[in-house]
């Protein structure tokens, strides 16, 4: 088992905004795009430190994702985030059509997302961007599990990868324990637990209570691998195939509608290739609502006790 | 790139027929606001815009942002007509493999694109970044963006306006189809647009009114655009939809309609006889 030494608490809006700044003092052909909350999503920093570069657009995010195809038809690398709900949701059609049909390499932050943007409530809690920004041609998805993940990532997007990124992150601090070693690889699940008996795939927010619940499973005699998916689309195919080849059977767990989101893409995976039993954790259905972040996690069941919980549940189905 | 008011006519007239003959081959597509739009893209590809279409990357060249995707016939006519590909490659428009497809899509290939489009709205806001962009590495390269009427009911483009303004993107123009019709019929009826002049002008830009149709006025409008301006520049052209073909003139219906091989046939002799 993988002994992850936590280092403190961090949100990976921080991460993200980190990336930024780091990679834009490696490459000025960064250039950052506002839509009024350029703190609240982590780019102050760059904001400050590059104010030739960074660009307010105002609260109009249907034309920021515009501009950000036409920063990167003329060769720059536009980063473009707002939260999820507006990035990915109201500038859908934009972020279809302009950037990802063109193929164009704009960074797309999709910030607060989940229900853990706390009291808020439902219109500020992206639950579905997944679901939809991974339907999308040419686009690569990362949902990095903390912030130190999340500021490999987003350079990652910024020189790794040639076309649309969405890089999703949450408003909460929440821990922050991958080793700054650890390297990232677009598109390679990392796996923080060998286990046995089940697989708990789980992307965000919900890695950390992952582990945390292999720990409760492993004091009940119970052996369970981790998996960090942190890159939606496209999908580490082969770890999943081989987590339901070696332990048969697979619980996902999100921050995120159940509909469509990082279960669904690992049950179309499954399905096709190794059907196993599986469940799934993660918004059933619902829109989210107000609330603190953590009562919020134990009201719709994304803490590590529930993971626990529906692991032994799925256990039995396997072994029936 | 001078070309003489009576050499540009010939060619627009050669655009409309090819704009015929490609849309009766495919037997769907806008014919309407292709016809319409034809003196205005003869006078942009003969006449203003520093391209080659030998070399189609040319970082120097001006940027032609289409943002009103539907009017592609008449796109492709002209770059056909403009030596970017072969104009016999006009008849596949729309078929299955063609690099013409019924919204310009890049990814197929054909040269002289600079953005997929066609979902209306989002061409000003890709051509607000792209000057941005100019102007953030010290180029004066020109963005002209041609938007319909209709399309100016989409949010988004006012949103685009209003940022243009905001930040004085004087090498930015946008270009106004204002033929008055959309698909229900006539834009102050499905819903007003006027009035359209004051709109811009307190987003920020300065406008220009003409009439699209006209070589002359189109020659002498666009000769007082590259004199320049602080602001970002509008020129709200009065095009006639279906413009050269008498029985089509200004029929609402005719916007999103292609002419069967008969029609095709009338239609193109009338245009010769001109």
């Amino acid at each position: 088992m993988n002994h992850f030494q936590l280092k403190g608490l961090k949100a990976t809006r921080t991460g993200f905004g980190e990336g930024v700044l780091e990679g834009s003092r490696k490459n000025n052909n960064v250039v950052v795009i506002g839509a009024d909350i350029t703190a609240s999503v982590g780019l102050d920093g760059f904001a400050k430190a590059f104010p030739e570069r960074f660009f307010s657009m105002g609260i109009a995010e249907q034309n920021a994702m515009g501009v950000a195809a036409g920063f990167a038809l003329e060769g720059k690398i536009p980063v473009f985030a707002t939260y999820a709900v507006f990035s990915a949701l109201r500038a859908a059609d934009q972020l279809r059509i302009s950037v990802c049909y063109n193929n164009l390499h704009v960074v797309i932050g999709g910030a607060h997302a989940g229900i853990s943007v706390g009291p808020d409530g439902a219109t500020h809690q992206a639950l579905e961007d997944l679901a939809y920004v991974r339907a999308l041609p040419n686009i690569t998805v990362f949902s990095p599990c903390d912030a130190t993940q999340a500021c490999k990532a987003t350079l990652s997007a910024l020189f790794e990868i040639k076309g649309p990124v969405y890089i999703r992150s949450g408003r909460e601090a929440v821990p922050d324990f991958t080793p700054s070693t650890l390297e990232f690889i677009p598109g390679k699940t990392q796996v923080f637990n060998e286990g046995t008996d089940l697989s708990i795939i789980a992307t965000g927010h919900l890695v950390w209570p992952a582990i945390e619940a292999s720990k409760i499973l492993s004091s009940q005699g119970i052996s369970a691998r981790v998996i960090n998916l942190h890159t939606i689309k496209p999908i580490d195919e082969e770890t999943i195939i081989r987590a339901a080849r070696e332990t048969g059977c697979i619980l996902t767990a999100e921050e995120h509608q159940l509909h469509g989101g990082m279960g669904s893409a690992v049950a179309e995976v499954v399905v096709k290739n190794y059907p196993v039993p599986m469940e799934m954790i993660g918004i059933d259905d619902s829109f989210g609502e107000s609330g603190q972040p953590d009562e919020l996690m134990k009201k719709f069941g994304l803490t590590a006790e529930n993971i626990a919980l529906n692991a032994a549940h799925l256990l039995k189905r396997k072994n029936n | 790139m001078e070309n003489s008011i009576e050499h540009l006519r010939n060619i627009a007239r050669s655009i409309r027929i090819w704009v015929i003959k490609s849309l009766a081959e495919a037997g769907s597509g806008h014919l309407g606001g292709s016809l319409g739009l034809a003196d205005v893209f003869t006078m942009l590809y003969f006449n203003v815009l520093k391209h080659d279409s030998q070399n189609p990357a040319w970082p120097g060249r001006d940027r032609f942002i289409l943002s009103i995707g539907h009017v592609a016939p008449v796109f492709y006519s002209t770059l056909a007509h403009a030596g970017y590909f072969p104009l016999e490659e006009l008849l596949t428009l729309r078929k299955l493999g063609s690099r013409l497809q019924g919204h310009p899509g890049k990814e197929h290939g054909l040269p002289g694109i600079e953005l997929s489009a066609g979902s209306l709205g989002q061409g000003l806001s890709v051509s607000v970044g792209l000057s941005l962009g100019f102007r953030l590495d010290g180029l004066d390269n020109k963005v002209y963006c041609l938007l319909g009427d209709g399309e100016l009911q989409e949010g988004s483009v006012w949103e685009a306006a209003m940022a243009a303004g905001h930040y004085h993107l004087n090498h930015l123009i946008a270009i106004v189809d204002r033929n008055g019709l959309q698909i229900d019929g006539s834009t102050e009826k499905v819903m007003r647009l006027e009035p359209l002049r004051q709109k811009w002008e307190a987003f920020g830009w300065e406008v220009t009114e003409c009439d699209g149709n006209n070589m002359e006025e189109l020659s002498f409008i666009f000769g007082k655009l590259a004199q320049g301006s602080s602001k970002p520049q509008v020129v709200i052209a009065k095009t006639v939809m279906g413009k050269g073909v008498s029985a089509i003139e200004g029929d609402y219906r005719w916007h999103g309609k292609a002419p069967t091989r008969a029609e095709a046939e009338r239609f193109i002799e009338e245009i010769l006889n001109i």
